[in-house]
């Protein structure tokens, strides 16, 4: 255990709490990019260099992004501090913890690390190339139509009406003609003078 | 080199000598900039204080550091400090990947090779840590309490996410030619014919579509909707005075640079041109060279063109720039696929 693991690893589960004890909803999502950010340390110092840089671009880089976006957008304030409803969930989740928690103990205690180290190169993008389109082709394959599946959906959720028509424009929105004046500006000012 | 406490000290004395230079390169740009700009448009510019207006971005600096740091009231104040930071760290962190030079030999000292760090993944590297730079504008926007702020941050992010498309579709015609994610290679694979093979000439269109998103990508006329004066102030940092200010300021201009560095190592043969192969050390002027032509290049558009209208712009981004790179990445793999062989002769 390094120096580094402890301080990264330190930093995730730090961020974690904050995600989930922040009564702003913005200071969670900031937190949650803290999270992201030093779990792709945590994988830098794994040899897995892709791994991190794909984690920082996709997670950080964009998801987040589009979370902040909304945030912002629909202005959600802070969470009022009001009577828990569901509080016969409580021993629920309670129970649940705690089978989290034997889980994770279980593997910590049975299940043994691999005494030899993978191949040095397993992280690098090359390899990881190859491998998407040889051995695992078929997932890639599926992956990428599951993709192409939500983006569709997502436009023709976007524009219920008319899927695509003539008139529709990306991203600007409905076209709004500008206001027409029937008085010039001038007017006024030569009223003054 | 062997051992890890003198490597790290090289790497750290790397670090120092090249955030120096930005830095000063950066004071260099805003005087410049402003000379140029005076020149475009028919008057002197700055040229009182030192010779020829020398030492006018240093007291502009000492001047803005002394005024009031304002915080706005009713502003979240830990998201209104932690944005300019999150714009200036971000934008500084993209240069530890360029290689400035080739490796030369100093007397005295031994070989020595003019990079901070070469990994496997510099590319990504880059795109990811100016993916995170969003927000720095995004948050500084929403942060300030004022509608002017807000829409200049939001139309920073939009701005931002469109052209980071072009932006990467534009380089992997690039990757798909040369097999590899690392800078440093993709650099010293266009050191062929003299210095002088490189990527542009098989690159144009991905060069062309790369110039333009990088414009849009760091706010830059003709693309700076975020901060145009005439509807929103001045945009995501209108509330931002002092020190602040000036971390915007900063960002803005690094963020310039290491775009400059990026179509430079993958474009114009980095620090490849006539006569490297044989005085290394003409690398770092070439590499200079190519980076104060950019920034050039920047300022005299300024000079020239108008402001994009909103719509125009996302128009453009979407319509115009994201299928040209989609062109351009077809036609690479093609010629790649069917005439790779061919083209390896001249390599």
């Amino acid at each position: 255990m390094s120096l580094m693991f402890i301080l990264f690893g330190g930093l995730a589960i730090g961020c974690a709490l904050a995600v989930v004890l922040q009564r702003n909803p913005l200071y969670s999502a900031i937190s949650l990019i803290g999270v992201f950010i030093s779990l792709s340390s945590l994988y830098l110092m794994l040899s897995a260099p892709f791994i991190a840089a794909v984690q920082i671009i996709v997670y950080a880089g964009a998801i987040m992004v589009l979370v902040v976006f909304v945030i912002m957008l629909l202005n959600v304030e802070a969470e009022e501090r009001k009577r828990p409803r569901l509080t016969f969930l409580f021993p629920v989740a309670a129970l649940l913890a705690f089978v989290l928690i034997g889980e994770v103990a279980f593997i910590l205690y049975s299940v043994k690390p691999a005494r030899t180290p993978g191949p040095a190169d397993i992280g690098l993008t090359k390899s990881i190339g190859v491998g998407l389109f040889t051995t695992y082709l078929l997932p890639f394959e599926i992956t990428s139509i599951l993709l192409l599946m939500a983006l569709v959906g997502a436009i023709t959720l976007a524009r219920r009406t008319e899927i695509l028509s003539s008139v529709s424009r990306l991203m600007t929105g409905p076209y709004v003609p500008p206001p027409e004046r029937e008085e010039p500006i001038i007017k006024a000012v030569e009223e003054t003078s | 080199m062997d051992n890890p406490l003198i490597h790290s000290l090289l790497v750290i004395v790397a670090i120092t000598i090249a955030f120096l230079s930005i830095m000063l390169l950066v004071a260099a740009t805003v005087l410049a900039e402003r000379r140029v700009l005076g020149f475009i448009q028919g008057r002197l510019g700055p040229n009182r204080v030192g010779y020829g207006g020398v030492l006018q971005p240093f007291a502009d600096f000492i001047k803005t550091m002394m005024k009031e740091d304002l915080v706005p009231d009713q502003s979240t104040k830990f998201v209104f400090l932690l944005a300019p930071t999150v714009a200036v760290i971000t934008a500084i962190m993209a240069i530890i990947v360029y290689p400035f030079g080739p490796t030369i030999n100093l007397p005295f000292i031994g070989p020595i090779a003019l990079r901070i760090a070469q990994f496997d993944v510099a590319l990504l590297y880059v795109l990811g840590v100016t993916s995170v730079g969003v927000y720095g504008i995004a948050l500084a926007g929403w942060s300030s309490n004022n509608k002017y702020s807000l829409m200049g941050g939001l139309r920073s992010s939009a701005q931002l996410i469109s052209y980071e498309l072009a932006l990467g579709l534009a380089l992997i015609g690039v990757i798909l030619m040369s097999g590899t994610l690392d800078i440093y290679e993709i650099v010293q694979q266009q050191s062929g014919a003299w210095g002088m093979h490189w990527n542009i000439i098989y690159q144009p269109i991905g060069f062309i579509v790369y110039l333009i998103a990088a414009i849009a990508e760091t706010n830059r006329v003709p693309f700076d909707l975020p901060e145009a004066e005439t509807e929103l102030v001045a945009g995501f940092h209108t509330e931002y005075s002092s020190i602040k200010f000036l971390l915007f300021f900063n960002a803005e201009y690094i963020n310039m640079i290491t775009v400059s560095m990026l179509a430079t190592s993958l474009f114009l043969g980095g620090w490849n041109g006539p006569g490297v192969a044989t005085f290394p050390i003409l690398g770092l002027f070439y590499f200079a060279g190519k980076i104060l032509f950019f920034l050039f290049l920047y300022i005299w558009l300024r000079g020239t063109l108008p402001r994009f209208r909103f719509d125009q712009l996302m128009n453009f981004g979407w319509r115009f720039l994201m299928p040209l790179a989609l062109i351009n990445i077809f036609l690479t793999a093609t010629v790649q696929a069917y005439a790779g062989d061919f083209l390896n002769l001249f390599r």
